[in-house]
């Protein structure tokens, strides 16, 4: 495709539209007549280091980005156009499919208040749904579950994270890790389920013990043959263990969560080609998910989120690189999903005491989106308050 | 009460709670020992205790130049990389002291101050200051806590780690000020501290101007750092200096109480569960307190307690992985060339040596426990037992299962080949990031990697000795007396699985550590 031409969308919205009031007597999950909810599977991508949005979804036609970022700002030419302002890394153009059928929806300026740069500190934040001063233990797809959506179905598992050690937005939540479902099956026969009485720290142990149990039962079958060509390396092998986990579903409990992970994006030094690099890889690996998904005939009721703990400074540091930043712009694609440009691009002119740019989306916008209209639960038990929705989700 | 002499399942149990998994000639030893005598003579040796072995040698080198203070970023990196690996080394040395210690209670002690003054090499990155909090915390372990808390207070690790070296008066940095209150001494300001955020404000201005020497990293006071001004904290008012703060903060009795409950959740039970134990809790906090926070009679009062003893607390705490992979080594007298594959395992189970995953430390208990680490613990007792006859000995293999590996297979040289290639598979080192397994076996580099897979082939069990401790053979399905005993030597409470008819000796033991109850203590 050209680059100078805008990527065809005939939903590209911007600015604040999409943000408006909702109509009134909301409260009800509007439930996409394609899928019921405890079909529906979520895909978390964790982009881990602070994935720097500023070069990721480029204001090109900003002065000021080019000022801030004299040696790696990305050239008004190397951008894939979006609109007359905002244009996709040239790495991207895995997703360029996605966008032109209207499946991509790009989320401006995700943040919090108060944004913390400590990576483990801000992750938490996350992974949690909290404010930035309080300090939570489950996770806020976990509370997901417990305002209903694991009541649904009995699930194979709540939640399975490919290629992930840490539960982080699943913590509390009968979850599983793997790297693939086959070699999990093949762990778990460590598991077994015995019944048994016994105090607290046993019954801890057996619960445990069960819940491997049941996802390895789940999980264990013939691997999908899949036409799709997943891409060379670790993130490509966990898109395909995910498509395998889906897959493996047909007749058995289902797994509404599936957490993949992708990185490190921390680039203080030399950016430009270890960025350009991880965006090709996600850009590919986001093109396999749609594909695989779709031949399975899950892409429909599929919804894919990435998310990090921050994005990165606007001005480049003195190592080609960036420091951590605040806001940065996020991706959510799926079949049921309204492409388009989503809430307002960062102020590069308007930086805080730390040299950081204030968010404009709350990412639990996201999370409240997500409780709603894709989970049908009650937001607040998840997000701990109340926010605005993003509408990406066509109704 | 305390004059009971301890029977088998009472010597057992002192010695799994206060040390690691005992040996059958370990529990022979205490038998008809009363309570008091066994627990008074338990921590008296432990206080003497001293290192088996002497330390790695950095520790006695001079000391480095800052990472920060060389000119290219790649001395600096290669800088910090060497100060990670002597890390390594040091958490080797600490891993054999917990092993081979005599007196174990000692290393738990250690290890149990350690997590509570929670520091991390990630951020201190200097092993020689990792090094001097190791020695202040072993010093102190069975001493005195105020001593303790004086010393962490003014070691340049911590100071590091909670940003106290660069507080000045200006702008006071209140992170210590915070964590001594609400994770060091006093707990959580909703749960009995106490104190409020004014008090955490005005006692950072009195910890101003304990900083460090740059050129030696020892401690320094910069007068020019410190505000001297009049502070009230807690009530209190003066020109405190950070000593004197630390020793308001001990006069309150609710410190004495936090420290004791803490102990408690680490030696009876996840918290008092009756009025009695709440009772036996209070008392010994207060008679902490009148001491003047002497650690030694407060672990005699709690070993001591009805609550230690009783039934309902058996069984009710779960093993660390240190208490699981020590406590395996130790219960089954495996003998090893070197203990960084241990390390590496405590790690990929959760448990870091010196990288604790944040000021709070490792918070225990059930949090040892997902669907991930259970299956890794399973798996790591299960390969511990995989065994090939060879020559009358049994050597434990790393990845290789009974059926691949062939005599010739060990003569050949492929067995350590496959090891070094399973590595990574065998210490879940498929994710990366700071503190990671991954990055250690990169720290190892090469040859160090090929190291740990030739040591892992130097572990030893000899199923024959250690069969006949209970007056077993290893080459038959046990009788059900000595299923009995076996079931009463490693589970801390009853069995919950059965294990089929016809398993034979060492398959027998591999089954028993496969049930959810060899995961307690």
């Amino acid at each position: 495709m050209q680059r100078r031409h805008f990527l065809q969308s005939s939903a590209s919205l911007t600015g604040a539209a999409l943000l408006g009031a909702h109509a009134p007597g909301w409260a009800q999950a509007a439930v996409n007549p394609a899928s019921s909810a405890a079909d529906r599977v979520l895909v978390l991508i964790e982009l881990k280091g602070g994935n720097d949005g500023l070069n990721t979804l480029v204001p090109y036609t900003d002065p000021t980005y080019y000022q801030l970022r004299n040696t790696i700002g990305i050239k008004p030419d190397d951008v894939l156009r979006i609109d007359s302002r905002a244009g996709l890394h040239s790495e991207l153009k895995g997703l360029v499919p996605l966008w032109e059928k209207n499946e991509l929806a790009i989320v401006q300026g995700v943040g919090y208040p108060q944004p913390n740069l400590s990576h483990f500190r801000s992750i938490e934040i996350w992974e949690t749904g909290s404010n930035a001063s309080e300090y939570l233990e489950t996770g806020w797809v976990t509370r997901g579950m417990q305002a209903g959506y694991s009541a649904r179905a009995n699930y194979t598992a709540e939640g399975v994270l490919v290629g992930v050690n840490d539960f982080g937005p699943l913590a509390g939540a009968r979850a599983v890790s793997l790297n693939n479902p086959e070699a999990f099956v093949n762990e778990a026969r460590y598991a077994s389920a015995p019944q048994a009485t016994g105090n607290a720290a046993l019954q801890h142990l057996l619960r445990v013990e069960a819940n491997i149990s049941q996802a390895a039962a789940g999980l264990r079958g013939e691997p999908q043959a899949f036409a799709t060509s997943f891409p060379q390396g670790a993130f490509g092998s966990s898109v395909r263990a995910a498509a395998q986990v889906v897959a493996s579903q047909k007749g058995k409990g289902g797994v509404p969560v599936i957490l993949l992970s992708l990185g490190s994006f921390d680039t203080h030094q030399n950016q430009p080609a270890q960025h350009a690099n991880l965006l090709r890889q996600f850009g590919e690996g986001m093109a396999a998910l749609q594909s695989a998904f779709s031949e399975i005939g899950a892409w429909d009721r599929t919804l894919v989120m990435s998310f990090s703990e921050f994005g990165r400074r606007p001005r480049q540091n003195n190592s080609n690189g960036t420091d951590h930043g605040t806001v940065a712009a996020h991706f959510v694609a799926g079949g049921a999903v309204r492409g388009g440009l989503y809430g307002q691009a960062p102020d590069l002119t308007r930086l805080d005491a730390s040299q950081n740019v204030a968010y404009t989306t709350d990412f639990r916008q996201i999370y409240t989106t997500i409780a709603q209209q894709w989970w049908g639960v009650r937001a607040e038990p998840v997000v701990r308050g109340s926010f605005e929705p993003v509408r990406f989700l066509r109704a | 009460m305390n004059a009971q002499a301890l029977n088998q399942r009472d010597a057992r149990h002192l010695l799994l709670r206060s040390g690691f998994a005992p040996t059958q000639d370990q529990v022979d030893a205490l038998l008809g020992q009363s309570r008091q005598r066994a627990v008074t003579d338990l921590i008296a040796r432990a206080q003497a205790a001293r290192p088996l072995h002497p330390p790695p040698d950095f520790t006695s080198q001079p000391p480095p130049v800052a990472p920060g203070m060389l000119k290219t970023k790649e001395e600096q990196q290669a800088a910090r990389q060497q100060q990670q690996r002597e890390g390594l080394e040091l958490k080797s040395w600490w891993m054999r002291e917990m092993i081979e210690s005599p007196t174990p209670l000692a290393e738990r002690m250690t290890l149990f101050w350690h997590n509570h003054f929670a520091t991390s090499q990630q951020k201190v990155v200097r092993s020689q200051a990792m090094w001097h909090q190791h020695q202040l915390l072993r010093a102190n372990a069975l001493g005195n806590f105020r001593i303790l808390l004086h010393g962490m207070a003014k070691d340049p690790a911590m100071l590091v780690y909670l940003d106290g070296a660069n507080s000045r008066k200006e702008a006071p940095n209140e992170n210590f000020a915070r964590e001594v209150m609400e994770l060091f001494t006093l707990g959580e300001a909703t749960q009995g501290g106490g104190y409020t955020e004014q008090d955490i404000k005005q006692a950072a201005r009195a910890f101003t101007g304990w900083s460090i020497e740059r050129e030696d990293f020892s401690f320094r006071y910069r007068p020019a750092f410190h505000d001297d001004g009049a502070k009230v904290v807690l009530g209190r008012s003066g020109n405190f200096d950070g000593d004197q703060i630390l020793d308001i903060l001990l006069e309150q009795p609710a410190a004495a109480r936090f420290i004791a409950g803490k102990l408690w959740k680490e030696f009876i039970s996840p918290a008092p569960q009756t009025d009695a134990e709440r009772r036996e809790l209070d008392a010994a906090a207060q008679r902490f307190h009148a001491k003047g926070y002497d650690i030694g009679p407060l672990l005699a009062d709690l070993f001591l307690s009805e609550a230690f003893w009783a039934e309902a607390n058996r069984g009710s705490l779960i093993k660390s992985p240190v208490d699981l992979v020590v406590g395996t080594v130790r219960q089954f007298a495996f003998t090893y060339t070197d203990t960084m594959p241990f390390v590496l395992k405590t790690a990929q189970l959760g448990q870091n040596l010196l990288m604790p995953p944040n000021v709070k430390g490792w918070p225990g208990y059930t949090d040892w426990i997902n669907s991930t680490s259970l299956l890794e613990r399973k798996r790591f007792t299960e390969q511990m037992f995989r065994s090939v006859q060879f020559q009358g000995q049994t050597a434990v293999m790393g990845r290789m299962s009974v059926d691949d590996a062939t005599p010739a297979d060990l003569a050949g040289g492929t067995a350590v080949k496959a090891m070094r290639i399973g590595l990574r598979e065998q210490f879940g080192a498929e994710t990366g990031g700071a503190g990671s397994t991954r990055q250690a076996l990169g720290l190892l580099g090469r040859e160090g990697a090929m190291r740990v897979a030739q040591s892992m082939t130097t572990i030893r069990f000899d199923p024959q000795v250690w069969f006949s401790a209970y007056g077993g053979y290893a080459d038959r399905e046990p009788d059900e007396a000595l299923k009995a005993r076996l079931t009463g030597a490693l589970l801390a409470s009853n069995a919950t699985q059965n294990i089929a008819p016809g398993t034979v000796g060492v398959a027998w033991l591999r089954s028993l550590t496969l049930d959810p109850a060899f995961q307690l203590k």
